[in-house]
């Protein structure tokens, strides 16, 4: 009991506060645009952690259900006029459907060739937003309508960073108690030995698509609410280079880790706002930085500065 | 009829010969040190870029191209040398972001080395079309097929012929009994990356007076290198070579009788369908798991 109040509240304790706090540091909108980005972002690398760190699946697919998701909303809402709520749910359901229905044939494959798979089928999503330009506005993108709740529109960064920042907690939240259930321990199982874990029991297949809907969720429902804070969505955010990015933050941050979900997608969206000025030098750099930390840091930011505390603590203890 | 069906395969084969040569650079990489080299694409865009470049220095063509696959060869020694060498024991997922961070850098320092712009090529032996039984085919695609069958057969040669080529077959086995029976596994890493990269590099040349090229072209060859990779089974050449040309005829063959517009998602499609059926590509080994 006790460790489960000092982990999990704490941390938990901890991100409230840091969430409900940092507005006091953010002096301008556009520091607080990087945050809301951050936490849009946060949300789809909490439920990528799941897959990737947890289940030990990789995807490089992902921005494609976001994509559809951010579309869905765009054209359902601002040529319709449906709720813009009602359609993130609906959307949401239907992401979540289509991830369930192709989740099978594509979790069957292992390494590459997942990557390779999950990489097509968001580059088919993106290629299709792009040339169904009757529908979706083509590489010219669309324009988005403001989020309405009831008569209560959201419009500026700050109202957004409410929002946003609840759903992130709540995210965490989700991820925790979903890692700390049954279904957590399984899902470590079928990362350890996917063998393994079938003759003990474990319905790996099951598991699998299971966290693969979770997280193909999140990216939707991450999708809608960002094509209307953005008020405007191009194929560009359905892209390979997005999925990438989005792998690349769960790495970055340790995979296997919540809160390094966090971190890494908080690193990785305010570096480019740093280094646009470097102007022609911004891409050599980032790639740069990408490549030293992946090999000074393998296993990730947190896990990493994890294991360096602990050394650090059990030699002050070793002291005593 | 049968002209146009020609045309459209003869545009395949000519693209899907460019693929080969891309997915060959994965799978020598692949086989050699278990990495997908997501910066595979890159060293098409130099070798592009490079010659276009080399040669508006007033450097004659033939020599600028083959100063741009030196060029590429360096900068996949320098990839193995500084990147992959340093992260023994790397998950899959580590490398991988390695590899594309390698390619955004190279992307990067291709923007400002070169510039933005579309740049082309002169076809090597003029543009008079010669007309195969009513379809038209452009001189440079022919030497498209041809360097792409010459670099194959020496490819061939060199893998069954020579001690190195052995060497590199041999560590893609087993590094560990390579490495006991003398040779140097490290060297080995090299050569495939330094090869690979000299290959994309002539693909880059090859295909520039056709399509022209600018510093993001390697995005989109190198992804098509990668299915042809997949598709042919990993780390099988024979494979990449295979899925190389399928993916380029079926793709013609698409944008022609289908549609133009979705000519690129005809690839992925296909990729697809034969992962759904065959999980390890057409030639690829079946694995079983070890516990």
């Amino acid at each position: 009991m006790r460790s489960v109040l000092s982990s999990r509240w704490a941390g938990l304790l901890l991100l409230a506060v840091v969430i409900a706090l940092l507005p006091l540091a953010l002096k301008n909108n556009f520091q607080f645009d990087i945050a809301v980005r951050i936490g849009f972002n946060a949300i789809v690398v909490i439920g990528l952690n799941l897959l990737i760190g947890y289940a030990g699946q990789i995807s490089l697919g992902h921005a494609g259900f976001l994509g559809l998701a951010a579309y869905f909303s765009a054209i359902t809402v601002t040529r319709y006029g449906w709720p813009p709520l009602v359609s993130l749910l609906a959307a949401a359901a239907l992401v979540g459907l289509l991830a369930f229905i192709i989740a099978r044939p594509v979790l069957r494959l292992k390494g590459h060739y997942l990557a390779m798979a999950t990489l097509g089928l968001g580059i088919i999503i993106s290629i299709v937003l792009n040339q169904e330009a009757g529908l979706t506005g083509g590489p010219d993108g669309m324009a988005v309508d403001a989020f309405t709740i009831g008569s209560f529109k959201l419009v500026k960064a700050r109202e957004w960073y409410w929002l946003v920042g609840a759903l992130l907690w709540l995210a965490v939240w989700l991820s925790l108690n979903l890692i700390d259930s049954p279904v957590g321990r399984a899902l470590r199982a079928v990362h350890g030995s996917e063998v393994a874990a079938e003759v003990v029991g474990v319905d790996t297949t099951r598991y699998k698509v299971m966290v693969f809907v979770i997280s193909a969720v999140f990216a939707s429902v991450v999708g809608s609410l960002q094509a209307h804070y953005v008020a405007f969505i191009s194929p560009q955010q359905a892209g390979f280079f997005q999925s990438v990015e989005w792998v690349i933050m769960v790495v970055l941050g340790g995979m296997a880790s919540t809160y390094g979900a966090v971190i890494g997608a908080a690193i990785l969206t305010a570096l480019p706002q740093v280094l646009t000025a470097l102007e022609d030098y911004e891409h050599m750099i980032f790639g740069l930085i990408m490549m030293l930390v992946m090999i000074l840091l393998p296993k990730g930011i947190v896990p990493s500065l994890g294991a360096l505390l602990r050394r650090v603590s059990s030699k002050a203890e070793g002291g005593k | 009829m049968l002209g146009e069906f020609l045309q459209y395969l003869f545009s395949g084969l000519t693209s899907g010969a460019i693929y080969a040569l891309v997915g060959l650079g994965f799978a020598l990489i692949y086989n050699a040190s278990h990495v997908i080299n997501f910066a595979q694409g890159e060293f098409v865009m130099l070798g592009g870029m490079g010659t276009v470049f080399i040669a508006a220095a007033g450097v004659p063509l033939p020599l600028a191209g083959l100063l741009a696959v030196l060029m590429a060869t360096v900068v996949g020694f320098a990839l193995e040398k500084l990147a992959v060498e340093q992260t023994r024991n790397a998950s899959v997922v580590t490398l991988i972001i390695i590899t594309i961070g390698a390619s955004i850098f190279v992307r990067g320092g291709a923007q400002v080395a070169f510039d933005k712009q579309f740049h082309t090529l002169p076809s090597f032996s003029g543009d008079t079309p010669i007309n195969i039984l009513g379809a038209t085919v452009t001189p440079q695609s022919l030497w498209v097929l041809g360097i792409t069958v010459v670099i194959v057969l020496l490819l061939q040669y060199f893998f069954t012929r020579t001690l190195l080529g052995k060497a590199i077959l041999a560590t893609s086995h087993n590094p560990m009994a390579a490495r006991l029976v003398g040779i140097n596994v490290n060297a080995i890493l090299l050569m495939s990356f330094g090869l690979s990269a000299a290959l994309g590099a002539v693909a880059g040349i090859l295909i520039t007076p056709i399509t022209s090229t600018n510093y993001e072209v390697g995005i989109m060859l190198g992804l098509k290198g990668f299915c042809a990779a997949i598709l042919g089974g990993l780390g099988s050449g024979f494979g990449a070579i295979a899925g190389g040309v399928i993916l380029g005829v079926a793709e013609a063959l698409g944008a022609g009788y289908i549609s133009s517009e979705y000519k690129d998602v005809i690839a992925f499609v296909i990729i697809l369908a034969a992962l759904f059926f065959m999980p390890s590509g057409l030639f690829g080994k079946r694995g079983t798991d070890r516990v």
